[in-house]
């Protein structure tokens, strides 16, 4: 009797919420998921003539992705060039992770020990690339950096060099421009740390007989951790897929996983290498939130 | 020089700020601690306690003057090579460590072995009480425990100072009574110097073995709390410490003629002209109106306070005294308002203090 209704009422009011919540199913279903699984579809099926794919069920896209196959004498080897390119742009999103968190963490630190009111202006101004197209901003970084740019033309006046360095369409380049872009991402985490961050600990460090040293080491970073760990992540997962900043600031000489994936379902006309190069770096990034998410626990026990 | 001083500050200065928004926060403080002393600092908010303590902690440089500790010069030490430690306000417990890491931090940064550490920091869990609570972290603590590790975290180094700037003030009146307990059986314990600081005038008589009266960055009186309780040096120290009766008078023969026309004898001190005298509340005793001596006055109202009761009383003039009385069985001397009864001052308890 009473039971029953109670439980009658509870099973309808989960299903009226099953009901509520379809419409955000649906969406994520289809908006999320749904190019994920044609990506996925995609990787196993053979490329279509000029481009597309023929639904043909193949491993051969899979094969690809690591190993080569010698037309000549059928021998197979690891694909060196795909090797390098995830290996160039590995180590590039870690180096602009590494560069970003370097130059991030004073200019996070000054924002926060800054009195409230210019903090908000500082913060403003950090955002403004957000502001920005992408590709507007790179441009704007290769007129700074190239050979007749305001950096040369700047120190050439200065009689710092006699020849204009050549920075633009290299590695450097590159750098330069990935720091530039994703500076903010990193700002931004590390500033919500170091604003929730008590400041007395620092006394109470030099107080225990830390030097400074011991003190940013003992104290300040640990207790900032999340704060690294989320912005190395806001860094590092855009950062192995960019293509337009190495594209246009390396000028195509280091190929990108991202600029080696578009090539894929442009020029290359191979559709399913393309997407399964793409369910690679996913699976790469899946691995770095997974380092993030196994150290996240233990640091929110601290807030 | 005779003693070398665990704490000295010679003619401490301290302006923060410039020009027209210059604040001194110390004006020539000058006071010695000795070793093994409990001495506290007791002063109204923004009086300039933080900013002494602070002096000597190695957190501020005084704009001029010295602070020595052990008769060394100190004033441009930093803080992590002053054998000093302090507890503060806000306990300041590292929340990325646990309670026993917390009060390892500081031999483990002077280099000690791991396994003085160990010894150390159990030793420091069992004076506290902590034992159970070392793998803690200090937000899974009550506010009296993270104030005990914060005790032992500051203990742990030994240092030949402990600071402790108003350790007590965050805990609940039965907590904060307990933690004075527990504080003085711990200065006892390790023989540490300590210097508090507090603006509550009650654990300041209760704990320590001197008090240093502050006001607007200036010492008034420094001395033991019964010096300071019965002979204040000036109207100040009187009023800030316990409550105080102050009767305006002037100087006739050895004694001192009211406004009201009664003559109080006191000791003057070669003092002549208007003198204000000061007598505490539970120094009146309330006599018959025909005493010897007995000051005539009217009860205007009275206070229970469980233990006694505050009377207030006009003198002929309209002047009010309060005095304050045991209270006895019910019934027994409850005397209603406006009586009429007489008023007799201890002589040794009334204190001249000057116009
Ligand atoms: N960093 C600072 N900058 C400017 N003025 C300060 C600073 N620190 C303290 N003051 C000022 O110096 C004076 C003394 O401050 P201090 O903190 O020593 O007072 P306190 O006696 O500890 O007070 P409380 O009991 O409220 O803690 C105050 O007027 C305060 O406003
Ligand atoms: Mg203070």
């Amino acid at each position: 009797m009473g039971i029953g209704t109670e439980e009658g009422r509870k099973k309808h009011q989960a299903r009226s919420g099953w009901l509520l919540s379809l419409p955000a199913l649906v969406l994520l279903l289809v908006g999320a998921s749904g190019p994920l699984v044609i990506v996925a579809v995609y990787s196993f099926l053979k490329p279509g003539e000029y481009s597309g794919v023929q639904w043909i069920f193949s491993l051969e896209a899979w094969f690809k992705v690591l190993l080569e196959k010698d037309i000549f004498d059928g021998t197979i080897s690891l694909a060196d060039a795909h090797l390098a390119i995830f290996w160039r742009s590995a180590k590039l999103s870690l180096l602009t992770t590494a560069v970003t968190l370097v130059l991030g963490l004073p200019t996070a630190w000054f924002i926060a020990t800054r009195p409230a009111r210019s903090r908000a202006l500082w913060l403003f101004l950090i955002t403004i690339p957000f502001w920005t197209n992408l590709l507007i901003r790179t441009f704007a970084i290769m007129e700074v950096i190239r050979n007749e740019g305001i950096l040369n033309t700047a120190l050439l006046a200065l009689g710092l060099i006699e020849t204009p360095i050549q920075i633009l369409y290299s590695g450097t380049a590159v750098l330069i421009g990935m720091t530039y872009v994703y500076l903010p991402l990193m700002v931004l985490p590390l500033f919500a740390a170091i604003d929730r961050f008590d400041f007395r600990l620092i006394e109470a460090g030099y107080d225990l007989y830390a030097s400074r040293w011991q003190v940013l080491r003992r104290v300040i970073l640990p207790i900032i951790r999340p704060g690294i760990v989320a912005g190395s992540i806001l860094v590092f997962v855009p950062s192995l897929g960019a293509y337009v900043t190495p594209r246009v600031l390396g000028g195509g000489k280091n190929m990108m996983i991202g600029n080696f994936i578009e090539l894929q379902f442009g020029q290359g006309r191979n559709w399913p290498l393309g997407a399964s190069l793409s369910m690679v770096l996913l699976l790469i990034v899946v691995v770095a939130l997974l380092i993030y998410v196994r150290t996240a626990p233990q640091e929110d026990r601290h807030d | 020089m005779g003693e070398t001083f665990a704490v000295e500050a010679r003619d401490a200065v301290k302006v923060y700020g410039t020009g027209v928004n210059a604040i001194t926060a110390l004006d020539h403080v000058s006071v010695t601690v000795s070793r093994g002393e409990f001495f506290t600092l007791l002063g109204p908010s923004g009086c300039g306690k933080t900013t002494l303590l602070r002096c000597i902690a190695g957190f501020e440089t005084p704009t001029s003057g010295a602070i020595l500790l052990s008769g060394q010069d100190i004033t441009e030490e930093p803080p992590y090579r002053r054998p000093v430690n302090t507890v503060f306000q806000s306990y300041a417990l590292f929340p990325h460590l646990t309670v026993a890491r917390n009060i390892g931090f500081g031999l483990e940064m002077m280099g000690k072995p791991k396994a003085e550490i160990a010894e150390t920091v159990a030793r420091m869990l069992a004076l506290v009480r902590l034992e159970e609570f070392a793998a803690r972290l200090p937000q899974q603590l009550s506010g009296g425990q993270q104030q005990r590790v914060a005790l032992a975290r500051a203990l742990a180094p030994k240092p030949q100072v402990l600071l402790l700037d108003e350790p007590l003030s965050a805990l609940d009146l039965k907590l904060r009574k307990e933690m004075q307990g527990e504080l003085k059986r711990l200065q006892l314990e390790t023989g540490i110097t300590f210097v508090f600081v507090t603006h509550d005038q009650e654990e300041a008589l209760t704990m320590s073995d001197r008090i240093g009266v502050m006001r607007a960055g200036k010492l008034q009186q420094v001395g033991t709390p019964r010096d300071i309780y019965d002979r204040p040096a000036n109207r100040y120290v009187a009023d800030f410490i316990g409550e105080t009766n102050f009767l305006t008078g002037v100087v006739e023969g050895g004694a001192v003629r009211l406004g009201s026309g009664d003559l109080v004898r006191a000791a003057l001190g070669g003092q002549t002209g208007t003198v204000t005298l000061a007598v505490r509340p539970e120094q009146i005793r309330v006599v018959a109106t025909n005493a010897p001596g007995a000051i005539p006055a009217r009860i205007t109202g009275k206070v229970y306070f469980g233990t006694d009761t505050h009377y207030h009383f006009a003198l002929v003039d309209g002047t009010e005294v309060v005095a304050r009385l045991q209270s006895r069985a019910q019934g027994e001397d409850d005397l209603p308002k406006g009586v009429e009864v007489g008023l007799q001052f201890e002589d040794s308890s009334v204190q001249v203090l000057g116009p």
